[in-house]
């Protein structure tokens, strides 16, 4: 049996306050707590309890034949407790029924992969831990990293961490003629499954599905069935990979996106030969077709599927620079606040807002964006840093006047 | 004597400096018992009673008499030539400004209805403002004869000077602030450069902020050098300000604070910090106000990767300004072309050593500051490095600055202003 391997992308990043140059050095305190709440309590009310309990009714229903995969980052981790409680709640019945897996990713939703192995490793590890913690010593087999982030050198760390298996997105220009659904393993360490996410069609769900202008709108559960009837039967796993966010945030309920995920299984399991599958039992069950070759990094953003919408222009680039300095400097320190905004502030939103490429995606990227201009995300953002920095040396003297 | 001036802002409700230099200028006539008619656009009420305001908004117009017409059609000749018509020959051109001038009957009407209610800011519709303003002039001057001569500061109230010496034939000072080559450039708006040159060659006088400025006039403007008088601005309050604002951060600041625009030279700061920080890291550079050159000193500050130590902080206003001063070790000001350029003086009465560009008027006045070309990066960062570094230049800057800036009181400006009001008067007689 052919299988539809659905993954949803849990985020949320503490957004930085407004802080000027006069705070440098006083203030201490860069979240914006106002802004960070109410952004959770309205997602939580438009998706992520609506579509908790929709996941939930669907699983019961189909005992086990409906099962979903979530990615949760430690940012939202910790805001869905501070913020939250009922979606942690709503959270921990999901993955108690068993046919819910989570992924491991990195706790500050970091681009950490592309510049520092040991802060790579650091965030995963307390990722891991985290949702131990929180999910009854769950522990993920199946890692993901930050915006589907991926290259053979990527993939060869993350198999030295132990991992069976990794997804990114099934970018057209590594694939070639090759589709996305088959199970590849990574270049350098084959033991390392590599699973590709077919972007038209969660893309079709995840950006289309209330797009009147699109030519196939609306889109509906017949018409999603026969798309996936029409792919060759030697391909055996769709996965559509999305931000969670998608279900009533990105889409509105209005767009009729609930009504057609409560009824996809039904016309899956009616007229198609899928079934469901978590990211770890695709691999137990198929064999991987070959190795995939990515020598630079994709992700699954914008048009290009490169790294371009966080890193790339001087400001991106001056900023995250800056930032990764000061590794060394911030693992000298024990200091629990001091670990927690290093954290924080590695968030890869913070870069995205940063981004300049006005062309094709700026909309979307404005959309995300609590600041008026790529410009004020900047000096917001090396304003907190200076004084982050401030902070750090302040700390290291302090120590070494101890010792 | 009895001057009628045309301004076009008055403190407390200034957007620039015009406002506050004519203040200063108002209340040094006072001191020397001089009489000061004072026309603003707008009058708010809460301007301090030195002089007998004229709020143009209340002025109603009498259009039955007939010289008003002829001077609005000159000032309609203006508009209409350099909005509505660019790129027309000379031929097409005559016959389009004819035809526009008999009928635009429409402008006519509304303009001449009895009172106009003008914003006195520098919006889309200045242009329209400016003329009516120069009516408004006419009418002050019909109305009214107890005044001796007449003084238009910058081409905002130069058609009102302008159309008041035409009605009551009292002699004109026309006062430049600014000219139109230090607002923009090589790239000069064609209309108000017309304005200021049909306003300094309709003067029997004219008055320049510096030396820099005299030069411009006569270079650019064809004014003859003995009818430029100089007259540096001056500071109201000479008193150092101590402030109880602390500095929050261990290194030393350096600021530029002003528009970031063509004119003020910000990318000749930000060239020079990068030069200052390759030899000295712990120092913090700050880029104070906004602009349109802004994004792209962040985009440079970026790609030089020294956003850590290089901060924007945005239009200051209020309070902010202060305590940006009171904690600066070093105030720049490298414009390109400044006729005089007031806040070097607010840096030093915050004991704050400033350096300055040879092309600001300020230099000619302020002895005590480091004077460099604004282009020469070198020589800025030089003077920033020594400043911050050795105790002893910085400290005699300090002490010497503030003496010097005591000297420079209006009350000196507007004694030499009635000597020139003198000197014309008995030309005429």
């Amino acid at each position: 049996m052919r299988t539809i391997c659905f993954y949803f992308q849990v985020h949320q990043p503490y957004r930085l306050k407004p802080y000027r140059f006069f705070d440098i050095g006083e203030d201490h305190h860069y979240w914006d707590d106002f802004l960070n709440r109410s952004v959770m309590r309205r997602v939580a009310q438009k998706c992520y309890l609506p579509m908790n309990a929709l996941l939930l009714d669907l699983i019961n229903k189909y005992e086990g034949g409906f099962k979903v995969t979530f990615s949760m980052s430690g940012t939202f981790m910790d805001q869905m407790e501070s913020y939250a409680p009922d979606v942690l709640e709503s959270f921990q019945k999901l993955v108690t029924t068993g046919h819910v897996e989570l992924l491991n990713e990195t706790y500050g939703h970091s681009l950490a992969s592309l510049k520092s192995k040991s802060e790579f490793q650091n965030m995963v590890r307390n990722h891991q831990e985290k949702i131990k913690k929180l999910f009854n010593g769950y522990e993920p087999k199946v890692f993901r990293n930050t915006e589907l982030i991926y290259s053979d050198q990527i993939g060869a760390m993350i198999a030295e961490m132990g991992f069976e298996a990794t997804l990114t997105e099934g970018a057209k220009h590594i694939l070639g003629w090759k589709s996305p659904n088959y199970v590849y393993c990574n270049n350098i360490e084959p033991k390392l499954k590599v699973l590709l996410k077919n972007f038209q069609l969660s893309d079709d769900i995840a950006f289309r599905f209330g797009n009147k202008t699109w030519a196939d709108y609306p889109l509906t559960t017949d018409k999603f069935v026969k798309w996936i009837n029409n792919v060759p039967q030697a391909e055996e796993v769709i996965n559509l990979f999305m931000d969670y966010e998608t279900f009533g945030e990105h889409q509105w309920a209005e767009t009729g996106i609930f009504e057609f995920m409560k009824h996809l299984p039904e016309a899956v399991f009616k007229h198609t030969n899928y079934g469901f599958s978590t990211p770890s039992e695709v691999v137990a069950k198929v064999p991987p077709i070959g190795k995939i070759h990515v020598p630079t990094p994709i992700s699954w953003a914008d048009e290009e599927r490169d790294l371009t919408a966080w890193l790339g222009n001087d400001l991106q680039d001056e900023a995250f620079g800056k930032l990764y300095e000061l590794e060394k400097m911030v693992n000298q320190i024990d200091d629990e606040e001091i670990k927690r905004d290093w954290t924080y502030l590695q968030t890869s939103d913070h870069f995205y807002y940063m981004c300049t490429k006005f062309f094709s995606d700026g909309d979307i990227h404005s959309y995300f964006s609590p600041y008026d201009s790529p410009y004020d995300a900047f000096i917001n953002y090396m304003n907190v840093l200076s004084d982050f920095i401030l902070r750090l040396k302040e700390k290291i003297k302090g120590q070494e006047a101890e010792a | 004597m009895k001057v009628l001036m045309f301004g076009w802002e008055f403190p407390p409700h200034i957007s620039g400096g015009l406002g506050t230099a004519c203040y200063g200028l108002v209340k040094g006539m006072v001191h020397h018992n001089q009489e000061v008619i004072f026309v603003v656009p707008k009058l708010w009420g809460d301007e301090e009673p030195m002089a007998d305001f004229v709020n143009a908004s209340d002025i109603s117009i009498d259009y039955r008499e007939k010289r008003f017409k002829s001077i609005w059609k000159n000032l309609t000749y203006l508009e209409v030539s350099s909005f509505l018509v660019p790129y027309l020959g000379p031929e097409e051109y005559k016959k389009f400004t004819d035809y526009a001038i008999h009928d635009r009957t429409d402008v006519d009407e509304s303009i001449f209805s009895t009172k106009y209610e003008f914003s006195g800011k520098y919006g889309k519709n200045l242009m329209e403002e400016v003329s009516r303003y120069a009516l408004t002039g006419a009418q002050i001057a019909r109305d009214r004869n107890d005044f001796d001569i007449i003084h238009a500061h910058d081409w905002l109230s130069f058609p009102a000077g302008i159309a008041a010496k035409e009605i009551s034939g009292k002699p004109l000072v026309a006062h430049v602030h600014a000219t139109e080559f230090d607002r923009s450039g090589e790239s000069v708006n064609k209309p108000v450069y017309e304005i200021e040159r049909a306003g300094m060659h309709a003067a029997d006088h004219v008055c320049a902020v510096s030396q820099l400025t005299k030069n411009t006039i006569v270079k650019k403007y064809g004014v003859p050098a003995h009818k430029v008088s100089v007259l540096h601005n001056a500071v109201l309050d000479a008193s150092i300000i101590k402030s109880t604002y602390n500095k929050k951060v261990p290194e030393k600041i350096v600021t530029f604070l002003g528009r970031i625009t063509f004119q003020k030279g910000p990318e000749y700061f930000v060239e020079a910090a990068k030069k200052v920080l390759d030899r000295d890291p712990n120092v913090r550079f700050v880029m104070a106000g906004s602009g349109d050159l802004l994004n792209r000193m962040i985009d440079r500050v970026a790609e030089l990767r020294i956003a850590d130590r290089f901060h924007f902080t945005g239009f200051l206003k209020g309070d902010d300004v202060d305590h940006m001063y009171a904690i600066s070790d070093v105030y720049v000001m490298p414009s390109v072309s400044e006729p005089f350029g007031i806040s070097p003086l607010e840096a030093v009465r915050h004991n704050t050593p400033v350096i300055i560009s040879k092309q600001s008027g300020v230099a000619e006045v302020l002895d005590n500051a480091i004077k460099v070309d604004f282009w020469d990066i070198d020589a800025m960062a030089d003077a920033t490095f020594a400043l911050l570094h050795y105790e002893g230049i910085s400290k005699m800057f300090k002490e010497l600055g503030t003496e010097e800036l005591k000297k420079l009181k209006w009350e000196h400006v507007a004694a030499k202003l009635v000597t020139v009001y003198q000197n014309i008067l008995a030309e005429k007689s």
